[in-house]
Order: structure tokens, then C-alpha cells, then sequence
């Protein structure tokens, strides 16, 4: 068989894009939904590990509604838009809203969606968090306390920032930084919180450290913070 | 056709297993993979993550091109090449989610510097196109685990300099850092990648004369 012929060559790539397209559609077709469950799990691992309560994915199914009260949406002057309670929540818009596409949607059709948690009798109020960092999407959770102001915790994740650099976020060291800093200046106003290059001052309620060498990763995850924190600035006044 | 009568292990064999670690080492000698070699040495354990995917990867890539090294069409030879790696890739990446969703979370980053490693394309395009599977099989063996053995000697240094830590795990006692030892941060960023890969040809080509160049 001659296979410098132009024929072969055609039919070779033809048949060679057929089986190599049916395999990986296949796989990712039915693959799906053990992928979907996984994700689940690891929103609920996330949104409880803000909170304080460090779980197995499993686990985190389990208990998630022991912990989280209420997905809420709300609309961006503040109105309450859903609320579900019980294991509706998964099912409400605030767990299963694509966040990456409301995000380009007009200000004033956003749904914004927050979770309320309560641990050990303390009440903590959960936001999802979406951006863009260096090369791809970061997204997290961030959990106020119940005066809505100081930040109880955090937790980022990211699609592919640089391994050791950017893709620092996720480690615990970066995290811890973040809570117990305020949203808020003393004045009341939304001051958020960003990460300084070279390291925040010690007694610095609205400055973390930002991460060496992941400068662009470290800016785009405190204006994803600020971007996000401050949409729910009119709903927490409301709840004054 | 003596390659029928040759045992499995032959001297030429385990010579295709241990050429790539020393001799022909792909980072130090033949100067491949050195993007992923910077980008991901900054610490240990995802240097061998990488080290473990391209090991699966290359071994897995280099057999199915050697079984069909004969009826791949030589003009379209880097498509078929990339369309495997590429395909062999993902396919794995998609299997992880679903069954090792805490692996892949910690591949999902390499999948991109993967299928663009030359050493893979480059075994493919020099190896795997003119031997029979099992020799390919022992080569991609070979020199992803002499990839590796680089990949983890920079991330050694590069961790435990940069951030006085291995595994992440604190190394340098809290005392040296009271004393005024600081983690050079310098050590984190890409061109100290490169001097440690100099140091490691220049240690290497002291001990190994054989690959001095003699002009």
C-alpha cells in the first residue's frame, strides 16, 4: 500500500478524526453526570470550609443543609428575588446558577446569589465569587460574620493559573490572611479588601498579602472580591 | 529479522530504560521539555505529578504510534502525532474528574503543558515511528523518567531555597529564620529555573566526560 498517495492521506485523517471524535464525546457524554456529582460535592465542600467546618466531599453532601439555612437570590437594589430552605436549596437558583454567564448580564437582571449558614449558633453569611485571573477563571466562596462586615473566611479556586505562582491562591497560607479583615471602613463605607504587593502592614483591616512572583493572579483575586462583596452592599443595608 | 529472537530485557533494552537518565537525558542533554522544566518546579509535588503524567502520557503515546508507525501517511505524521497526544490527553483528564476528582484537580493545570511537551512529540517524531512497540514502550519509560529525575532535582532546590519548605512542609527551622535567614525569592521565579538546570548540566558533564564537546 503506497501511504504517500494524496487518497490515503485524505482518508487516513478522515477516518482517524471519526474514531478519535467518538471516543473523546463518548467519554465525555458519559462521564457527565459522575463529573457533575463531583463538582457538586466540591461546591458544598467549599461553601462549608468558609464557614469553618472541614469536611470530606461526601461528607459535605450529607451535612450541607446542617449548616447552610438558606440559598437566597436577590436583585441588585437588594430585593429578596428566591429564597429556599432544606434541601431545596441545591435545587434553587443560588447553588445551580451559572455564575461565569449572569456575571455579562445587565446590572439590573443579575441574580445575585448568597447562602446563610449557621454554625454552633453563630449565623455567616456566604458569597460566591467569580473572575478572571491571569490566564483563566478563579471563583471562591467568601463567608462574613453576622455584622456582615468582618470576613470569617475565604476560599479561591482557579482553572489554570501558574503552578507555584498564581495557582497560590488556593493554598491555605493566602486564605488565613483573609479573615478577621473588614469590608467596611470605619466610616461605614464598602472599602473591601486587596492584596498588597511586598505584604500588608500588621493592624491592616483591609490588606493582605499578595503572593511573589503571582502579582497579576493576587490583584485579579482582590478585584473579583471587590467586584462581587459589593453587589450585596444593598440587601445588607436593607437587613439593618 | 533478529529482533524476533531478542528477550525482552536484552542490553539494547535496558539500555533504551537507562540511556534517557544519564547519556541522553532529554533536559540536560537534548535540551527538550524546558518550558514545562520553569513552569512547574516550584515545587516538588507538582513537579512529580507532572513527572507521573508525562511517564503515562508518553509510554501509552509511544506505543500506539509504534503499532501504527506503518500505515501513518509521513506528510501528515506531526497531525497524527498531536491528534494522539492530544486525544490521549484529554481522555485521561476526563476519566480523573470523574473517578479521581482530587487528581485531576491537581492535573487539570498540566494538561496545556502536556500536550505541548517536545520531549513527547519529539520520541514520537524520533523513536516510536521506527520501533516496534515494545522497544517504544521501554523508550518512553525511559526518558520520561529521565525527565522526572531533573524535574524533581530543580524542584528540590527551588522549594527548599525558595519557600524553606519540602512538600510543603516547613524545613528550615523557625530558629535560622529568627538568626535573619530569609527563603530567597528569587529562587521562585522562572530564570532561577534555568541556572539550577545549568548547574545540574554542569555537575552532570563533570562526572559524565563522555559528554563534553570536544571543539
Amino acid at each position: 500500500m503506497d501511504t504517500n498517495k494524496n487518497s490515503y492521506t485524505f482518508i487516513f485523517a478522515l477516518v482517524m478524526v471519526i474514531i478519535v471524535a467518538f471516543t473523546l464525546s463518548f467519554a465525555a457524554t458519559s462521564l457527565k453526570p459522575l463529573q457533575d456529582a463531583n463538582l457538586k460535592q466540591e461546591k458544598m465542600q467549599n461553601i462549608l470550609k468558609t464557614v469553618g467546618v472541614n469536611l470530606s466531599r461526601e461528607e459535605a453532601q450529607i451535612q450541607f443543609t446542617n449548616y447552610v439555612k438558606k440559598g437566597i437570590v436577590i436583585d441588585n437594589k437588594g430585593n429578596l428575588v428566591e429564597e429556599k430552605q432544606g434541601n431545596e436549596i441545591e435545587k434553587g437558583i443560588a447553588f445551580t446558577l451559572n455564575m461565569k454567564s449572569e456575571w455579562k448580564r445587565k446590572p439590573e437582571i443579575q441574580k445575585i446569589p448568597l447562602f446563610v449558614a449557621e454554625v454552633e449558633g453563630k449565623t455567616f453569611y456566604v458569597i460566591p465569587l467569580n473572575g478572571m485571573g491571569m490566564w483563566s477563571d478563579i471563583w471562591g466562596n467568601v463567608a462574613l460574620e453576622s455584622d456582615k462586615n468582618t470576613i470569617a473566611g475565604v476560599n479561591f479556586d482557579h482553572a489554570s493559573e501558574t503552578s507555584g505562582l498564581g495557582a497560590e491562591i488556593t493554598t491555605d497560607w493566602f486564605q488565613k490572611d483573609w479573615k478577621g479583615k473588614k469590608i467596611m471602613s470605619e466610616s461605614g463605607e464598602f472599602a473591601s479588601v486587596v492584596t498588597v504587593k511586598g505584604g500588608a502592614k500588621d493592624g491592616d483591616n483591609h490588606g493582605v498579602d499578595a503572593i511573589s512572583g503571582g502579582t497579576v493572579t493576587s490583584t485579579a483575586t482582590s478585584d473579583m472580591f471587590s467586584n462581587r462583596v459589593k453587589l450585596y452592599m444593598p440587601y445588607f443595608n436593607k437587613l439593618k | 529479522m533478529s529482533e524476533e529472537k531478542e528477550g525482552l530485557f536484552s542490553k539494547k533494552n535496558r539500555q533504551l530504560l537507562v540511556n534517557p537518565l544519564d547519556d541522553n537525558n532529554p533536559i540536560t542533554v537534548q535540551v527538550l521539555g524546558i518550558c514545562s522544566a520553569l513552569a512547574i518546579t516550584v515545587k516538588l509535588e507538582p513537579a512529580i505529578v507532572m513527572s507521573l503524567s508525562v511517564l503515562f502520557v508518553l509510554s501509552a503515546g509511544n506505543v500506539i504510534i509504534s503499532l501504527m508507525r506503518n500505515i501513518i501517511p509521513s506528510r501528515i505524521r506531526i497531525i497524527v502525532q498531536l491528534v494522539v497526544v492530544a486525544s490521549l490527553v484529554i481522555l485521561v483528564d476526563q476519566v480523573l474528574k470523574a473517578y479521581l476528582f482530587d487528581v485531576s484537580k491537581q492535573l487539570s493545570v498540566f494538561v496545556g503543558l502536556i500536550i505541548t511537551n517536545c520531549i513527547v512529540m519529539g520520541r514520537f517524531e524520533a523513536f516510536a515511528l521506527g520501533n516496534t512497540p515494545w522497544k517504544s514502550f521501554l523508550d518512553g519509560i525511559g526518558n520520561s523518567a529521565g525527565y522526572g529525575l531533573v524535574l524533581v532535582i530543580v524542584a528540590f532546590f527551588r522549594e527548599l531555597l525558595g519557600s524553606g519548605a519540602l512538600f510543603g512542609q516547613q524545613i528550615i527551622p523557625d530558629s535560622f529564620y529568627e538568626a535573619g535567614y530569609m527563603n530567597n525569592g528569587m529562587m521562585l521565579l522562572p530564570p532561577m529555573a534555568l541556572i539550577v538546570v545549568g548547574i545540574v548540566i554542569w555537575v552532570q558533564r563533570a562526572r559524565n566526560t563522555n559528554l563534553v564537546e570536544t571543539n
